[in-house]
């Protein structure tokens, strides 16, 4: 394909959807540049329907100023990101713009500049030898990233079978260097490898020997989900919930504190504010388990509300491709996308631009195929040298008038295995984090191999005392909605011992309290111990006379407990509280006689 | 906005609707401004030669052979100190009687800050009002509308919280308002002596609907000249936000664009983030507050409106009648304002978090405890002084004609705890009641 002199001309204008004349083949999803006059600024568009002589292509900014005749350049490859060393801890826009790359306060329009540093230079250590045998995605060595070993690897694109003919010694390169020279074994052709490759986004990177089921749980310290509904690493979750209920909240806790090697925080149309308490928090935060600032293992895609739409769709995609590249090395990486609802809100404002037919609530037609198969390339995978990762993608969405039966909703329950439903009426209580843990689930708590997994790991009742805990919660609702029909003198004392029990753990346990040093982040030991702690004071019989007594007295259990939570683990002041609980138990403890 | 000389005139006009024309021209720009005879309009379809243009004021008088001059600029406002004090239309000129503000001439709805260069909101804005400043604390650089019925005080809330704001400028954007509303306001800026930090631009039910999706940018875009070149504090009020949508609720419609959700654009999410991601805090001091507020029909925040406003601004205002005592009240549970963990217990006293939570905890014992009694229900002795509680809670602390500062009502939240509860039903850190039970 000839890539100079490729030119259309704009022929239409509605907002940012452009139709081109052209008399050249062109490809669907290509990209082009359109130039606005004025500044002769080039603005950055991609081909979505080609029509006979007509392209439509949405240009990803603002269209202010384009005029009719106005030059189009086609470039003939389709969105794609520049994968390399050199993007961690970044924040980088949809089109993985690096955004600290850009001067000024403001975003100029038609601004492009690509994140990886070609000056930079990295120490490279080889680690496969002259003579392999290769494919796309191998580890021919790595360089030094922050604190971890970037793997350098064949790139993605060459799937056949290839022999190393040449690879460069110990030493230091930069990045488009020659690292070294593969030649195909069928056609004896030779390939260049840099350290540096690119990927079309919307395809996913699939240079691995196996996809499995997701088996180990991925610890992320908030109770609600390791205790009661856990997400797996390779898993898919997502967050529905009208706003204020915490949704944004909640991914933040999970990406200080989830047990992985890399966070990538995809904020798609949401708050830029949001995005800013990340940019200011993480270089500052610690990861408890590593101790390393957090912004080390974080990377941003930022397109804000404010930023353009068009770049919305892209910057999910983005997100995606660079999880990939990193899951190719071998690590674990969770990926967080708030909102998916506005990215599908994008997709709804370009096929309603494009006058396609409707479906549900304007959306398009294929939405639940586009973001399950979006979900799909998320999963835990063995790499062809024997290696595991992951990429665990936890999504939320932002349903219009917290209604659940809308179309993203709907579409994500197809495809996402966790639900962590945030109710209203918990928010509305403060009851945080507001998932709802009745309404809430994790299929994987019904996969073999995750119960044996946590069987063996973390004990052999585990699941079986997640599930006894649902089913006080239960019941202890059902005796809150009877209690409050029938009145409190009306029903057997046991209604209140049970929903006060309820309470007990909804207050101590599902409840945790974000802001708190110490109660933000809660091990799976420390979780076990509180599993089994109040699990005694469920089981435990206890002597009331009165209905009046019972909310007394859970009360000051629960005042106690909570002390607790606030408390060191296991430090004097945790096991004083304890003891002090202790007395508090046995006081009111109906003795069982054996 | 004036015809200048050496502009082409077009005639050609081959269609017109109710809002829009489409003339036969050549050389024009997408969002580029026009006069057809006289009257604004705005360039937003363009097909070969044929551009259709939006008139601001309606089509009626116009005819098929009508000028048509193009002015080669989107719309603009001349920004300077000279804005100061004055009061403008949608377009940016004075409805004081005054001169036109000569300035930099300044394109509206200009790009989008870039997040990295944001400071993160630090710096409380204190109003006196404990609805707001002890339990929904506002932040500079935050952006957070009133959800309110028509019927409920919010312009005179609004006004308060524009005058007892510590603000350097205070832009206020009118959207549809009554007439009558917009001389409260120059009426109460001008009695309390602060029309020389006020500039205002207005569109009242007497000018044309359309013209109102202007006010907001040009708003804005004063308030950005003012944050930037001047790294000023400055207060933006937008009243009302859904006369604004039902205006560009009007517009897609003209552009036969098929409506999602109440009949609104599917844009309306976009549309209406660009305004209020304007809120800002610039890293040289400057900051931007937008405030806005946004009527609800009968309450209902589901609807498209509020709903898509909720999850943009960064929390939300409701205005209540407290029955029991006979008081206005921000009301406690529906209210939020997401950027106060940036200043509570930080900028404020260290108890502030958890007496706020345990405030509204307790107020929410009371509202269960009205339930059961109006279910005909016996009350428990902690039931009844969790009402009196609440009782004294929306007096002396929440309503709105309190202004006292936030120590103030922090301790007289530990006075009431001590008159009410016991200390473990509380639920409060051991150390923080150790320090402030008021004995």
């Amino acid at each position: 394909m000839e890539k100079s002199k490729r030119i259309g001309k704009v022929y239409g204008i509605v907002q940012n959807l452009v139709s081109v004349k052209v008399d050249i083949p062109i490809m669907n999803r290509e990209i082009c540049y359109v130039v606005e006059p004025k500044n002769n600024t080039r603005l950055m568009a991609e081909v979505i329907k080609v029509n006979d002589n007509l392209v439509n292509i949405q240009v990803f900014e603002s269209t202010r100023g384009v005029k009719i005749g106005s030059i189009v350049e086609f470039t003939g490859s389709m969105l794609e990101v520049d994968l390399g060393p050199g993007l961690l801890s970044r924040s980088l826009d949809g089109l993985q713009n690096d955004l600290n790359k850009i001067d000024g306060v403001f975003l100029p329009r038609g601004s492009y500049n690509s994140p990886i540093n070609l000056e930079e230079e990295y120490e490279f250590t080889p680690t496969a030898s002259v003579g392999d045998v290769v494919t796309g995605g191998d580890w021919l060595g790595h360089v030094k990233e922050n604190w971890f070993e970037h793997r350098i690897m064949v790139p993605f694109i060459l799937a056949g079978k290839y022999k190393i003919k040449t690879l460069k010694v110990k030493g230091m390169y930069k990045v488009k260097d020659m690292i070294a020279v593969i030649v195909d074994v069928k056609n004896n052709e030779e390939h260049v490898v840099t350290m540096c490759q690119k990927w079309p986004v919307h395809k996913p990177i699939t240079n691995f020997a196996d996809k499995k089921r997701p088996f180990k749980p991925l610890e992320t310290g908030i109770r609600t989900m390791d205790t009661l509904n856990p997400m797996m690493e390779g898993g898919t979750g997502f967050i529905p919930g009208p706003f204020g209920c915490g949704k944004t909240v909640l991914q933040h806790n999970i990406s200080q504190y989830a047990a992985a090697d890399l966070i990538i925080i995809a904020a798609c149309g949401e708050r830029a504010n949001e995005v800013v308490e990340i940019f200011v928090e993480f270089p500052e935060l610690d990861d408890p388990r590593t101790g390393r600032k957090l912004m080390e293992r974080t990377i941003i895609i930022c397109n804000t509300s404010n930023m353009p739409v068009a770049a919305r769709e892209a910057s999910v995609y983005t997100a995606m491709t660079i999880s990939e590249y990193y899951r190719q090395m071998g690590l674990k990486v969770i990926l967080l996308a708030d909102s998916t609802s506005r990215w599908a809100q994008a997709l709804r404002e370009i096929s309603n631009k494009m006058e396609e037919l409707p479906g549900p609530d304007a959306f398009p037609m294929d939405l639940t195929a586009i973001i399950s198969s979006f979900y799909a390339r998320a999963g835990f995978v063995e790499l062809n040298n024997g290696n595991s990762g992951s990429i665990t993608f936890i999504g939320t969405v932002s349903p219009a008038g917290g209604n659940l039966k809308e179309p993203v909703v709907e579409a994500t329950k197809k495809s996402a295995r966790c639900f962590y439903a945030l109710s209203q009426k918990r928010a509305d209580s403060k009851r945080y984090p507001a998932v709802d843990p009745v309404d809430s689930y994790s299929k994987y708590l019904e996969y073999d191999e995750v119960i044996k997994y946590m069987g063996a790991n973390i004990s052999d009742i585990w699941v079986d005392n997640v599930l006894k805990i649902k089913n006080i919660l239960r019941r202890g609702k059902e005796a809150y909605e009877q209690i409050n029909i029938l009145g409190d003198d009306s029903v057997p004392i046991s209604y209140h011992d049970i929903f006060w029990k309820s309470e007990v753990i909804d207050f101590t346990f599902l409840q945790q309290d974000a802001f708190d040093k110490i109660d933000c982040y809660s091990p799976i030991d420390r979780q076990k111990f509180m599993v089994k702690l109040i699990l005694d004071i469920c089981d435990a019989n206890f002597n009331f006379k009165a209905f009046s007594e019972v909310q007394d007295y859970f009360k000051n259990i629960i005042n106690n407990i909570k002390q607790m939570n606030y408390s060191e683990f296991q430090s004097d002041k945790f096991n004083e509280y304890q003891n002090k609980l202790q007395e508090l138990i046995d006081e009111k403890r109906v003795q069982e006689s054996v | 906005m004036s015809k200048q000389a050496f502009q082409k005139v077009f005639t050609n006009l081959t269609s017109i609707t109710k809002a829009t024309c489409t003339v036969q021209a050549e050389n024009v720009a997408n969002e580029e401004m026009a006069l057809v005879d006289g009257k604004p309009a705005q360039v937003v379809k363009l097909v070969g030669d044929q551009v259709t243009l939006q008139i601001f004021k309606g089509t009626s008088g116009v005819s098929t052979n009508s000028e048509v001059v193009f002015l080669g600029k989107s719309p603009t406002l001349k920004v300077g100190d000279e804005l100061i004090g004055r009061f403008f239309d949608a377009y940016g000129d004075p409805i004081d009687g005054g001169e036109p503000v000569e300035g930099k001439e300044i394109e509206i709805g200009g790009p989008a800050v870039n997040p990295v260069r944001r400071k993160q909101p630090s710096e409380l804005i204190a109003t006196g009002i404990a609805g707001i400043d002890l339990n929904n604390t506002l932040v500079t650089g935050q952006k957070i509308p009133f959800f309110a019925d028509p019927d409920q005080p919010y312009n005179q809330v609004m006004a308060d919280v524009a005058l007892r704001a510590e603000v350097d400028k205070i832009i206020l954007g009118g959207m549809g308002m009554l007439y009558d509303d917009f001389l409260y306001y120059k009426e109460t800026f001008d009695a309390a002596g602060a029309l020389d930090k006020i500039i205002c631009f207005m569109n009242t039910t007497d000018d044309s609907a359309i013209e109102r999706v202007l006010i907001p940018d040009m708003c804005l875009t004063a308030a950005e000249y003012f944050a930037t070149v001047k790294n000023e504090k400055v207060l933006v009020l937008l009243t009302d936000m859904t006369l604004y949508a039902d205006a560009l609720s009007i517009v897609s419609n003209r552009m036969d664009q098929i409506p999602t959700k109440d009949f609104m654009p599917g844009s309306l999410y976009s549309d209406l983030a660009k305004i209020y991601e304007k809120a800002v805090q610039f890293p040289e001091g400057g900051s931007i507050t937008i405030v806005a507020v946004t009527t609800l029909s009968g309450g209902d925040i589901t609807h498209a409106i509020p709903d898509n406003t909720g999850y943009i601004t960064e929390g939300q205002l409701f205005l209540r009648t407290d029955t029991d005592v006979l008081k206005v009240i921000v009301d406690p549970f529906r209210s939020l304002s997401r950027l106060k963990q940036l200043v509570i217990g930080k900028k404020t006293r260290e108890d502030h978090p958890q007496v706020m939570n345990a405030c509204i905890r307790l107020f929410s014992d009371a509202a269960n405890a009205k339930t059961k009694l109006e279910n005909g229900f016996d009350l428990t002795d902690y039931d009844k002084r969790s009402l009196d509680f609440a009782k004294d809670y929306s007096t002396n602390i929440l309503a709105i004609d309190i202004n006292i500062v936030v120590d103030e009502m922090l301790d007289r939240c530990w006075e009431l705890f001590a008159k009410y509860f016991g200390k473990h039903e509380v639920g409060l850190k051991q150390e923080l009641v150790d320090k402030y039970w008021k004995a």
